[in-house]
């Protein structure tokens, strides 16, 4: 029997507010512990939650670009259970009514058919503390609880269960990532656990339109452990049901040491949250106007971007779909674009020399030492023929690191490229000269050998020669 | 007139004239409070250094004339508040050793208008019973007749006031337990309209019940310590942003063509005839005084305390969740792990009715039973606040007995929690709709103790209350009665 997987995601995403959703606490990471809590997050008798404005703004950023409805009457609700890091002994969380409801989002998997994916919802709800043990709590012995982080602003995005393949699960997420970040409501940094997935898993024979028991797996904290938690998962029920056994309902954690996943929890014992709305809180009303001026301050969205590039400047989809990995990114292109640079040969840069260095220096396009002014100016010096493309690697990469003006550096270096056709001859005279044997080569058929003479020719040059003067140039010498 | 026996008014113009100062009021308080306590046991901690330092405080200020009527006047709040460095209990062993950091918003405001405080005051444990009975640290009794309750949860701040051991208190309404110890023990009592009160900084029992207000000797006392408390608090999304108006200003004596409804659920067989009798006597008096009667019905009256105890017992089974021994409160000693030391702790520091209302609301919530019980009482409580809206459209104050009986004796229904939840049957409608009310001395039974008169309001219609309570006040004399310690 061949079977089909079904996978649904749940993502929780941290929002990168100054303070926490109830209160006025920072939400910066890594302070001294319990250092950023207040009576409201330390749950302290009498204290009382007041809502962050700024998280109802970025939720509904949220829903607008993943297609959902606002809700005009949102409810938040207590979930209900005992445990350390949890001060209150409940999550203030959403219930019934969420603030985001039936959206979605397109993915694409590469050599697929472009796949809709429903959204059930995206709700609000504050993050738990942290437990520490052993040395990294500083406690002789014992454990410790630190609230920092508890009360920050979470969102919860629950998916249809509308993937079938661990390659759609995490597409999916990477579509999900790139638009939070984008809209700047996210860091996006899964390390810190500001984008976090737990993924439900079943499996049914394929044709059965009845799903078959699932298991919850927890907190799978990067794409790669996503894929193969999921693939671990998919092929144990498998198995299981191979050899007779059913599948239980549970909660399940994903070892990354092992790539296994392994029981945390059954039926049995899940927990009654006994959810119910919070009295603390009022209703919260979000009017049609809000929506909409909400809708208006959105940015242009990636797949928008992603077309518009294509479109308005002929770039192909793979530099479209490069150039707008990220928000700023794109607009780092369209800065260079809008000084008059050409499109093609500013996506080659950026595609190319900027990523490369970026990567190598583990910096990001926010804080690149090269304006695109810099980058255009360089651009001109190539089209004008100032300077070959290849000294402009030189000249770029001195503009990485000393920031000067692309002239300035042609200038201090010499490296101004050499058109005269008497210099060039000159030099092409001396190579052929020396390399006697190579030219009878070369005569007598051997037409590879002619990239050897450029090289010969650029390098005599010191890489100033313009190559197409080079190239005319050797091609008439040698045909003697 | 002794200081001790001063409303706040009074004293003020005590203090004002320079007949007395607020070292010598608080002095006189603090000796009363030592000389009565052992009978009464109206205060869990007396904080008597703080009281005098207070006074000297308050004392400059009066003699750089910068006095306003509640600058220097002793007063003592309820041990739900939170107060910043002095211990907050709630009545409870779980809190017995909790020094809270911060203020509660409503003694904030008082403090900031120079009022000495001079404890804090015994209750049922987290505000659950009728008694005073569940409170950790004793019960008190009753300055009228000690061998009865004092009402409860705020038996302690209605104790107080009868028994001369403060000038007026706070103290939290969430089925009548603001009202119901007010009746009991002859003051004036006032649970305003839910959101009028911030709640911040006040330990939560039932956060969509509980409402923060006073209890004093007189209307006009009532009047002014509303005024100081009430108004829209930043920190507390349910309280309300509607201005406060001077209360005191509406106190014209007059109910001429005030229109009064009579609710036929409430005069039912079986009320107390001392009730009845006193009841009947006061709408004499307010008709001689040209307000009109009419009957209204408030049909769900029935299903009050059933929803009363299904919300609100689910709402404390939530707000008590954070009692866990982890960061502050009792912690048991011994325990063998997380669970342990959670079933511990909280066996050890909780009462036995905190227990059995964690119980009902933790079944009234759980998954099968909850639309059953949670969603059904809501829905109850939603025709409730109807029945009052309706009945509003009619009428502009509703009358009703606080309680069916008057003060009931120490133990007499401390077994039988059904016959104790009962006698709040008249109070806890007012919670559910969520408007206001108090309770104004109209009467003594035969053997001597105090009965009230409730007097219902349109929501934030506290003025009509409190006018037309005190109009009754001004032909009547009960209020002016002293018990005998």
């Amino acid at each position: 029997m061949r079977f089909q997987p079904v996978i649904g995601l749940e993502v929780h995403v941290q929002l990168k507010t100054d303070s926490k959703i109830f209160c006025g606490c920072s939400t910066s990471f890594g302070s001294e512990p319990n250092s950023q809590t207040c009576p409201v997050c330390l749950g302290l008798p009498g204290a009382l939650p007041v809502l962050n404005k700024k998280v109802v703004e970025f939720a509904i950023k949220a829903g607008l670009a993943t297609n959902c409805s606002i809700t005009p009457r949102s409810i938040f609700a207590r979930k209900n259970y005992f445990y350390p890091d949890l001060p209150k002994g409940y999550q203030i969380s959403q219930f019934e009514d969420p603030i985001c409801q039936r959206g979605w989002l397109d993915i694409q998997v590469e050599g697929q058919e472009l796949k809709r994916i429903g959204i059930t919802r995206i709700h609000m709800e504050e993050d738990a503390g942290k437990l520490v043990h052993g040395e990294v709590s500083g406690l002789e012995e014992g454990s410790g609880v630190d609230l920092n982080r508890a009360c920050t602003p979470l969102l919860e995005v629950v998916s249809e269960p509308d993937l079938r393949s661990s390659d759609e699960a995490v597409a999916y997420l990477k579509q999900l990532h790139q638009i939070v970040t984008w809209l700047g409501i996210c860091d996006g940094n899964m390390e810190e656990g500001s984008f976090r997935c737990d993924a439900n898993v079943s499996v049914m024979p394929v044709g059965s339109d009845v799903y078959g028991t699932r298991a919850e797996i927890k907190n799978v904290n990067s794409f790669k452990f996503v894929k193969q938690a999921i693939e671990y998962e998919i092929q144990r029920q498998i198995d299981l049901i191979e050899d007779g056994g059913r599948v239980v309902q549970e909660t399940r954690l994903f070892d990354p040491n092992a790539g296994k996943t392994r029981s945390m929890r059954g039926k049995e014992e899940a927990h009654d949250y006994r959810y119910f709305p919070d009295p603390d809180l009022v209703p919260l009303v979000i009017d049609a106007a809000w929506v909409e001026q909400t809708r208006q301050e959105l940015p242009e969205l990636p797949e928008c971007r992603r077309q518009r590039f294509m479109a308005a400047f002929s770039l192909p989809a793979y530099d479209a779909e490069v150039l707008t990995a990220s928000r700023e990114l794109a607009d780092y292109f369209e800065a260079c674009v809008a000084l008059g640079a050409n499109a093609k040969a500013v996506s080659n840069w950026v595609m190319g020399e900027i990523t490369r260095s970026l990567n190598d220096s583990s910096t990001s396009i926010g804080t690149c030492p090269i304006s695109p002014r810099l980058l255009v100016e360089l651009l001109k010096l190539i089209d004008v023929g100032t300077i070959s493309g290849k000294i402009a690697k030189t000249v770029f990469d001195e503009m990485w690191r000393s920031g000067k003006e692309p002239a300035a550096i042609v200038e201090e270096q010499g490296l101004v490229q050499v058109s005269d056709s008497g210099a060039i001859e000159s030099i092409i005279d001396e190579i052929l000269a020396r390399e006697a044997g190579q030219v009878e080569e070369y005569r007598s058929g051997k037409d590879k050998l002619f990239g050897f003479f450029v090289g010969q020719v650029m390098k005599a040059s010191k890489g100033k020669a313009n190559p197409t003067v080079v190239n005319e140039l050797l091609l008439s010498k040698l045909k003697g | 007139m002794d200081i001790v026996d001063q409303s706040i008014h009074e004293l003020h113009r005590s203090l004002k004239a320079g007949e007395v100062s607020s070292v010598e009021a608080t002095r006189a308080m603090l000796a009363r409070i030592e000389a009565v306590e052992p009978q009464i046991g109206s205060f869990i901690t007396v904080t008597a250094g703080q009281a005098l330092a207070d006074a000297e405080a308050a004392d400059r200020r009066i003699a750089a004339g910068r006095m306003d009527v509640l600058t220097g006047i002793p007063l003592a709040l309820k041990d739900i508040f939170l107060t910043e460095g002095i211990r907050t209990t709630c009545g409870s062993r779980i809190l017995s050793n909790f020094v809270p950091p911060y203020s509660a918003t409503s003694w904030e405001k008082l403090k900031q208008r120079g009022v000495v405080l001079l404890g804090k005051l015994n209750q049922d444990e987290f505000a659950m019973g009728s008694s005073n009975e569940s409170s950790a640290f004793g019960t008190v009794r009753n300055p009228w007749d000690t061998t009865r309750i004092p009402g409860g949860s705020s038996g302690g701040s209605a104790a107080a006031v009868a028994a001369r051991q403060a000038t007026a208190t706070l103290g939290t309404d969430t089925g009548g337990s603001i009202r119901q110890p007010a009746s009991h023990c002859g003051c004036v009592g006032l649970k305003p309209t839910y959101g009028r009160v911030s709640r911040y900084g006040v330990i939560a029992y039932a956060s969509s019940l509980d409402q923060v207000g006073p209890l004093t000797r007189d209307v006009t006392d009532s009047a002014i310590l509303l005024g100081a408390v009430a108004g829209y608090d930043p920190k507390d999304s349910t309280s309300v942003n509607t201005p406060v108006p001077d209360y005191t200003a509406v106190l014209t004596g007059t109910v001429k063509g005030l229109r009064i409804g009579l609710p036929r659920e409430y005069f039912i067989a079986g009320l107390d005839p001392d009730v009845q009798k006193a009841m009947d006597a006061a709408i004499e008096t307010y008709r001689q005084l040209g307000a009109e009667f009419v009957d209204i019905s408030l049909p769900h009256t029935d299903y009050a305390v059933a929803t009363y105890y299904l919300i609100a017992t689910a709402e404390a089974s939530s707000n008590l969740a954070r009692y866990d021994g982890v960061r502050f409160g009792h912690r048991a000693e011994e325990a063998s792990g997380l669970l342990d030391m959670y079933t511990k702790s909280r066996s050890q520091g909780f009462g036995a009715e905190v227990k059995r209302r964690i119980m009902l609301g933790t079944y009234a919530l759980s998954s099968g039973y909850y639309d059953a019980y949670y969603v059904k009482a809501q829905k109850v409580r939603t025709l409730i606040m109807q029945d009052f809206m309706r009945a509003f459209e009619g009428v502009d104050v509703i009358l009703t007995p606080v309680a069916p009986t008057p003060a009931f004796r120490i133990g007499e229904k401390a077994d039988d929690p059904l016959q104790m939840y009962l006698s709040d049957i008249f109070t806890i409608p007012v919670n559910l709709a969520g408007t206001c009310a108090l309770s104004v001395p109209a009467g003594f039974s035969s053997d001597g103790l105090p009965i009230g008169l409730q007097l219902i309001g349109k929501p934030f219609c506290e003025e009509t209350i409190l006018r037309a309570a005190h109009a009754f006040e001004q032909v009547t004399e009960w209020h002016t009665r002293k018990a005998v310690i």
